[in-house]
């Protein structure tokens, strides 16, 4: 953006307050859940029914926290979206690359028609892929195991990932690779030390979002991971619903700490994140 | 979506087109993987589910009772099957019409206004707290709402009764509710979404366009209207096709908030799905209500794409 517009109306200064003030209190608006959230999650029982959810806590009462780990063995949830959601990252990182080096470099034939029905695939709800997917991941002893969900995962993520993938491709410079053709480079190595250190920008955004997705997944993991043992985050809190353990202050302590990985994530990866959102819709 | 560049065709030399065709067949064996896994897990499980609609299953050992289209004659009799698409409009209200127009306006006054009148950092702050709330994992906001508005001891209602409302709405547990809370929370999940697409579709914008107009006397709404609007079509098509697809996919947040009650009055095709698939053992069943799901999408999103297509046709052959 080298050039911004600056226009020279509205140089009154109450306008620019108000119209200020309005964008805040729509942020005000958005950021109250957590708000409480964060207020509750350490506040009694006895404190939160006596003072309600608006007022600070008056002691610092972690024993909601501690509940919610035990209750649910959170360390084993995060290390279990952990493991599926990564692996899913890097296998589906890994198949679109692939396949979008076959429809985007090589131009295969029927190449576009490829790319629509991986497009198709990704607006399929999961429902009309489940109870098929269940039966055969006990088929084949998979069932309640983070295989079938990483399995499953790694193709439903690498249908984005082909159709962005071989959209950017599509336009790579023809001469770079026929430089490498002269230099007697066979296809596989022009993949590895052509394409892929160009592409691999978009590779490390794609990874990013394949992480988040797949860790906020919800209906698949929900279906396919039927013990407290295998099950990821969203689920543990999810099935403690209802439970007469879940006070106040562990619902809000079970949901702050199964906020505080996408957080994170969100804030390390903000900036690339923010442009992946966007090389997604012009794409 | 639409850009996806069409193969620029220089005069290519002989020997390099004579390489590419002897060449091409070469790339197939890097489809293969993913061919391979895409039958696995998407076309086989898609034939399968076709199968099952077709039949009355229980799902155990006793293998599926062949009964043709019953199951779809049996949905079209079926009150809760046309409930739940009642309910899928109200979530592309909630999730695609008003996401997009107050999308839209915050968009405009952070880049058009804060970030000028300000600083860039103040409009760059207020977009990321609009975009917090994606990515959160669904089901987690679905139960931070769900504790927020419980009857008893949901946060809202002890705040009503504090500054003395004696019967506050039980939010999420009465039909008169029920639906609007869901939609008040699904505009909150989806709002950012639109915001940052169209931030950076209102980047795109060549400012030069808006200058021109200024100059001829052209006010803040002209300018929206006649450079803004049509300048920033592309996103604001991929945005309806999006969130009107995830609109139709919603489940995460009705498992958790309602799981599609109060009298189903915030059932949804995916939910009703899932409750015939598993909790009712109604396999066929539970299949022909996702094979419908799955044709209306696909209706919806050829008919938002075509839609696309003309407006960019009619763009070109304008000019």
């Amino acid at each position: 953006m080298a050039k911004t517009y600056v226009p020279n109306r509205h140089h009154q200064g109450r306008l620019r307050w108000v119209i200020l003030a309005g964008a805040v209190v729509m942020a005000v608006v958005m950021l109250i859940p957590f708000g409480i959230m964060v207020m509750n999650a350490f506040k009694s029982p006895s404190d939160y029914s006596s003072h309600g959810p608006l007022t600070l806590p008056t002691e610092f009462y972690t024993q909601g926290l501690v509940t919610f780990v035990n209750r649910t063995n959170f360390p084993l949830k995060l290390w279990n979206s952990f493991f599926i959601s990564s692996l899913v990252a890097v296998f589906a990182a890994l198949l679109s690359v692939l396949n979008a080096f076959a429809l985007g470099i090589g131009r295969v034939k029927g190449n576009m028609a490829i790319v629509t029905v991986f497009l198709l695939a990704n607006m399929l709800p999961q429902e009309v892929l489940i109870y098929p997917l269940f039966k055969m991941a006990q088929a084949v002893h998979l069932d309640n195991t983070p295989w079938a969900v990483i399995i499953v995962f790694t193709v439903i993520q690498s249908a984005f990932g082909t159709y962005l993938l071989a959209s950017v491709l599509g336009t790579f410079p023809r001469a770079l690779l026929e430089a490498a053709a002269l230099d007697g480079a066979n296809r596989w190595r022009t993949l590895w030390q052509v394409v892929f250190p160009v592409v691999r920008p978009t590779v490390v955004v794609l990874m990013i979002f394949f992480f988040i997705w797949t860790w906020n997944e919800f209906f698949i993991p929900l279906v396919l991971l039927t013990t407290p043992d295998t099950q990821t985050v969203p689920i543990a809190l999810a099935s403690l619903q209802g439970d007469r353990l879940m006070d106040a202050p562990t619902t809000n302590a079970g949901s702050l700490l199964s906020i505080v990985p996408a957080v994170v994530f969100f804030l390390i990866f903000q900036r690339s994140l923010t442009r992946g959102i966007t090389a997604g819709a012009v794409k | 979506m639409s850009t996806t560049a069409a193969p620029a065709r220089p005069a290519r030399t002989t020997r390099a087109t004579a390489s590419r065709s002897a060449t091409s067949g070469g790339y197939w064996p890097y489809l293969i993987p993913g061919a391979i896994a895409f039958l696995v897990v998407i076309v086989v499980p898609f034939a399968m589910n076709f199968y099952y609609s077709l039949t009355e299953w229980k799902g155990g050992l006793r293998p599926p009772k062949f009964i043709g289209a019953d199951n779809y004659i049996a949905l079209l009799g079926d009150a809760n099957f046309w409930t739940s698409f009642k309910t899928s409009l109200a979530m592309i209200v909630a999730m695609v019409i008003i996401p997009t127009l107050l999308g839209l306006l915050l968009a405009s006054v952070l880049f058009d206004y804060i970030g000028k009148k300000f600083d860039g950092k103040v409009a760059t702050f207020l977009r990321a707290t609009y975009y917090l709330p994606q990515v959160l994992p669904v089901a987690v906001a679905g139960v931070l709402w769900g504790w927020i508005l419980n009857a008893e001891t949901g946060a809202l209602n002890v705040v009503l009764r504090a500054i003395g409302v004696a019967d506050p709405p039980n939010w999420l547990g009465s039909v008169s509710t029920a639906l609007p809370s869901v939609m008040a929370v699904m505009v909150w999940v989806q709002i950012g979404y639109p915001v940052v697409i169209f931030m950076s579709a209102l980047e795109r914008v060549d400012p030069e366009l808006y200058e021109a107009a200024e100059i001829d006397g052209a006010g803040w709404l002209q300018r929206f209207r006649h450079i803004t609007l049509p300048q920033i079509k592309p996103e604001t098509f991929v945005i309806v096709l999006t969130c009107t697809i995830a609109a139709l996919k919603v489940f995460g947040p009705i498992y958790v908030l309602t799981a599609g009650g109060p009298e189903s009055s915030t059932l949804v095709p995916s939910y009703y799905s899932y409750l015939n698939f598993f909790p009712k053992s109604k396999v066929g069943y539970g299949a022909a209500i996702a094979n419908v799901l799955t044709v209306l999408i696909i209706i919806v999103a050829v008919a938002i794409t075509s839609l696309q297509n003309r407006s960019a046709r009619r763009e070109m052959e304008g000019r």
